[in-house]
């Protein structure tokens, strides 16, 4: 254990320039920290800035599920919103009043901690009901597919209204418990014990926390599978679908896997937020979601954990903080130049009607400055450094 | 194995394209230990064949029968499993891998860890990890370019693709080898270290099945060939009898007036 300790600084000077090292140092200390920082910092927003990051964590570890189909398996699903529904209703379903106003007529109120694998199991149960009769296609059409099952899965949660409530939403969902809480400066509080505690959005260093564990449990996951038998067959599948049968490879079974795991991430998310929001609704989990987590994993590195993450962190940010802020940064400079009421209202609100055009210009910028991603994978690296073998179509693997 | 000896039986296989016969009733025995040739002009079906025998094309008609049983129109991977490892004329490695973990794939199917092992990375997990690289490391070294273990795929000069292919094949410790015109494209001093790469791999006790245009390598190395010619077979026996065929000489030279 010394022994281990003492070579902690030599393995770290060793791997002090390894990006996905600093990547994920910079998480460890950034995560631990944030809640402390925060309430010193500005404790008027600090309530609002930690639910913003543990919000951003369910985008976080949608990107890490959507990474194993996209970026390991190269196949491309654009409906993973789907899974992220079901995990959610898995949840609202389970822990609410719901099925008491339901046909069933009877209240089920089943703790969070246990619904958070039934959802992981219910999501990846979807995800290989779903892979079993189209992955088959490939590239495109199965892009096409996965659209339709993104699309077809809310819609199904908003018609069965006698179950889901449908439009209305299913609302007054249980918060997580805890029966032992240690509180301190990073609740803004004095330090103390505190029993059963109830998770709440006024208080949410609990989610905080919870969510950077389930991160940190879904990171060491997806990389231990990486680097197994299933993550080098999913890349041989990638790389070669003919060539991993012919070497017995299991291709069906092994990309029905990815999209399964993939999804059982997503029902992690799900669950989450259905938890944290209290409120469920079809609302939430539209084509925009889909495309934000793929945008998040190809934007950060796809097919490496870490660039993902990243990806993840920085289009949460843009999307929800800078284009949230935009009008208000228009009114507050166009005031302090001096221009006429009239003009600066005109001004903020086309900022906000241009939100999309903005996100979309830091896109664009970005892909064009970085197209491997900001923390890219070796493979991804090299193939858009030194380009493919003589003169070969550029297949995109999955990125389309 | 069955009682005349022979590994590989091919029972009238015919493949169609629509219209085209590209394999027509093709018959013949591949004997357990030798190294068979099939030859050919270009467009005989000779790849089609292999295709057909490893389930990636399945046979129209015919029947396929390994080690005594028939695998005709199994997938490819049940195959594979069977014990029938193969090479592509074209080479068809995982590029974007290291040269590690290509031969590292090859020994999927030999592997056991599940999903919770490799989620949880038990022991079992653990301890079959260090075996397929020792192996792996091993295979490279067999194959001599075990330097370029921690290389991509792709960045391996021609002839190093080549062997690492047949790496990769032999992870999945297969019984009969296919090698599909392995000494495409190479130099003089690349055909004779593959022949002696070839031998090696008979020693091991593996039955090696090849296609190959050139003939100082098949005739060098083969126990027996067939010909093939538009999809049908028009010779068989030892490198002297298809030598002197007249009809594979007609086949590659075309007919004397």
């Amino acid at each position: 254990m010394i022994e281990r300790v003492r070579s902690l600084p030599v393995w770290f000077r060793a791997n002090s320039r390894n990006p996905n090292v600093i990547v994920y140092t910079c998480l460890v200390v950034g995560v631990l920290l944030y809640p402390t920082v925060v309430q010193f910092v500005n404790p008027d927003q600090s309530i609002t800035l930690i639910n913003t990051a543990a919000d951003a964590g369910v985008f976080v570890l949608m990107a890490i599920g959507l990474n194993v189909v996209v970026g390991f398996a190269g196949l491309l699903d654009l409906g993973y919103a789907a899974f992220f529904a079901i995990g959610a209703y898995t949840y609202a379903m389970l822990a609410s009043g719901q099925l008491g106003i339901a046909p069933i007529h009877h209240a089920v109120h089943l703790p969070f901690w246990l619904l958070l694998i039934v959802a992981v199991f219910v999501a990846a149960s979807a995800g290989a009901l779903l892979g079993a009769p189209t992955l088959r296609l490939r590239g495109d059409y199965l892009a096409i597919v996965t659209l339709g099952f993104g699309e077809i899965v809310p819609r199904l949660f908003r018609n069965l209204s006698a179950w889901t409530g449908g439009v209305n939403a299913i609302s007054a969902i249980d918060s997580p418990t805890l029966p032992v809480w240690i509180d301190g400066p990073w609740d803004g509080a004095p330090f103390g014990i505190v029993h059963n505690l109830k998770f709440t959005v006024f208080e949410p260093v609990a989610y905080y926390l919870l969510m950077a564990l389930l991160i940190f449990l879904c990171i060491i996951i997806v990389t231990n599978l990486q680097r197994s038998r299933l993550g080098r067959a999913w890349m041989a599948v990638r790389e070669d679908e003919l060539a991993a049968s012919a070497m017995g490879v299991n291709t069906r079974n092994i990309k029905l896997l990815a999209f399964s795991i993939g999804a059982a991430f997503s029902g992690f998310a799900g669950c989450y937020f259905g938890a944290k929001l209290s409120t469920v609704s079809p609302e939430n989990f539209s084509f925009l979601v889909s495309v934000t987590v793929l945008l998040m994993v190809t934007l950060g590195g796809m097919g490496n954990v870490p660039g993902v993450i990243v990806g993840a962190l920085l289009i949460y940010f843009v999307q929800y903080k800078i284009l949230g802020d935009l009008p208000h940064w228009v009114n507050g400079i166009g005031s302090a130049v001096g221009l006429p009421t009239t003009t600066v209202t005109k001004l903020s609100d086309l900022a906000t009607n241009l939100n999309y055009v903005v996100f979309g210009l830091i896109l664009v910028v970005t892909m064009l400055l970085r197209p491997q991603g900001l923390v890219p994978s070796r493979q991804r690296q090299e193939e858009l450094t030194k380009g493919t073998h003589g003169g070969e179509v550029v297949d995109m693997r999955g990125a389309a | 194995m069955s009682a005349d000896g022979s590994i590989l039986r091919l029972e009238n296989v015919t493949r169609r394209f629509g219209g085209l016969v590209a394999v027509d009733e093709v018959s013949f025995d591949v004997r357990r230990g030798e190294v068979f040739a099939l030859i050919g002009p270009n467009g005989a079906g000779k790849t089609t064949l292999f295709n057909g025998i490893t389930g990636l094309i399945p046979p129209t008609s015919g029947t396929v029968v390994f080690d005594g049983a028939d695998i005709t129109g199994l997938k490819p991977h049940q195959v594979a499993v069977r014990g029938i490892a193969r090479t592509f004329q074209n080479i068809r490695l995982f590029d974007y891998m290291s040269a590690l973990d290509n031969v590292r794939v090859g020994q999927h199917s030999r592997m056991h860890a599940k999903v919770w092992d490799a989620v949880f990375k038990t022991p079992l997990e653990r301890v079959e990890e260090r075996e397929v690289e020792a192996r792996a490391m091993q295979l490279l070294r067999f194959v001599g370019i075990e330097r370029q273990a921690h290389n991509y795929a792709r960045n391996l000069p021609y002839g190093q693709q080549r062997r690492l292919e047949i790496a990769r094949a032999l992870a999945s410790g297969p019984t009969l080898l296919l090698l599909d015109e392995p000494a495409a494209g190479f130099t003089p001093q690349e055909k004779v270290e593959l022949m002696v790469l070839v031998e090696k791999i008979l020693d091991q006790g593996i039955t090696v099945f090849l296609i190959e245009h050139d003939m100082k390598v098949v005739m060098g190395i083969s126990k027996r060939i067939a010909v093939l010619d538009h999809g049908e077979k028009i010779a068989e026996g030892s490198p002297e009898e298809v030598r002197t065929n007249s009809r594979v000489i007609e086949a590659y030279l075309g007919k004397s007036a």
